[in-house]
């Protein structure tokens, strides 16, 4: 009955983060305004930014992973796989996430010795999607740690987690 | 019977501990590489800023790595990176003695995951701003900054690739420490009988 109910708990886990992975992807993917003033008007939307094109790039793999993980069967002998392609897709949401930021942070607060200017202040609706997007992604993170260790347990004997 | 099999000695020398010891060694030169190359990263020029009728008119610019926070992210994450490593490869070599209780084990391999995802983090957000700086961005008028300071971008690409290094390098030792722990574990469904029986 326990494994049952940490069977299903890892299931809702993965589920969750298959959820958070793709709201983060969709909501950076639409994020787009236009600002015009004086007669020059620009667009802002994810493709300006390699990091935020990588991030799309990053979410969209971690989804569809999570999507296929959630009907691998019980007893099947990737479950050992699964642990080293958990951590891969945990590095890579990390990596994501920091590069989406260090990013962002420049368009919030430029970078006065390199004298980029922030673009936040013209294009405020596309700043605030970005910053949903990375929440969203910092969620899957968290899960997909907690999965990552859910994993580990799973393929190694629970007698290893008692100190003998 | 089979608890007693678990705590023998402490890995001794198969083949799996010198593949790791050997493996950690290779990251913690990458990763302090990394750290030291880009925390020494500075460069002053004097460029001309503006021309006045014939005067030009010079300003002495730095571009050190503090500018960034990207940049210090990095050369943290690195140093944090290559002490856990150092401190594992002091406890590998130093507790060969120690019976191989499963705790330290697993929280070996949790250190390690989450080292790998820290390093794969700071260095791919130090690549992504050294990418705008050596491109640009038209779309958000951010210019260059590798033209004008050639050897502060120079250093910081090797930094990089130290870093990326790194990642791949911590990726493989916690590979690695994830297969130590399943097979000095107590499953009997794994190759548990030989890995056992031969220390």
């Amino acid at each position: 009955m326990a494994k049952l109910t940490k069977r299903i708990g890892a299931l809702v886990l993965r589920l969750a983060a298959f959820g958070a992975a793709l709201a983060a992807l969709i909501v950076m993917v639409t994020s787009r305004e236009r600002a015009s003033f004086f007669a020059v008007s620009l667009e802002a939307k994810y493709t300006d930014m390699a990091a935020f094109k990588y991030f799309v790039i990053a979410n969209a793999v971690v989804s569809v992973y999570s999507f296929l993980v959630l009907f691998l069967p019980k007893e099947s002998l990737l479950w050992k796989f699964v642990v080293v392609l958990d951590l891969v897709m945990t590095m890579l949401l990390t990596s994501s996430i920091s590069a989406a930021l260090a990013v962002a942070q420049v368009g919030k607060k430029g970078n006065a010795n390199a004298g980029w200017l922030p673009i936040c202040g013209q294009v405020p609706k596309f700043c605030d999607q970005v910053t949903g997007a990375l929440i969203a992604g910092f969620v899957a993170l968290v899960l997909y740690v907690l999965l990552l260790l859910y994993s580990l347990h799973s393929v190694v004997d629970p007698f290893l987690l008692q100190k003998s | 019977m089979p608890r007693e099999k678990i705590l023998f000695a402490g890995g001794g020398t198969t083949k799996s501990w010198k593949v790791l010891l050997a493996l950690r060694i290779l990251a913690l030169i990458a990763t302090l590489a990394a750290a030291i190359v880009m925390g020494l990263n500075k460069e002053t020029k004097t460029l001309v800023v503006a021309t006045i009728g014939t005067v030009p008119i010079k300003a002495t610019l730095t571009a050190k790595f503090q500018d960034t926070p990207a940049f210090v992210f990095f050369v943290i994450a690195n140093a944090m990176v290559s002490f856990h490593n150092l401190l594992m490869i002091g406890l590998q070599i130093f507790s060969r003695k120690l019976e191989c209780k499963g705790f330290r084990l697993l929280s070996v391999a949790i250190l390690d995951m989450l080292n790998a995802a820290l390093v794969s983090a700071a260095a791919n957000g130090a690549v992504f701003i050294a990418e705008i700086g050596q491109n640009g961005n038209k779309h958000a008028k951010w210019n260059k900054v590798c033209d004008r300071f050639s050897i502060y971008c120079d250093h910081g690409r090797g930094a990089l690739i130290a870093a990326f290094s790194g990642v791949i390098l911590m990726l493989l030792v916690s590979a690695v420490s994830i297969s130590r722990l399943s097979i000095y574990s107590n499953k009997p469904s794994t190759s548990t009988a030989a890995a056992v029986a031969s220390p």
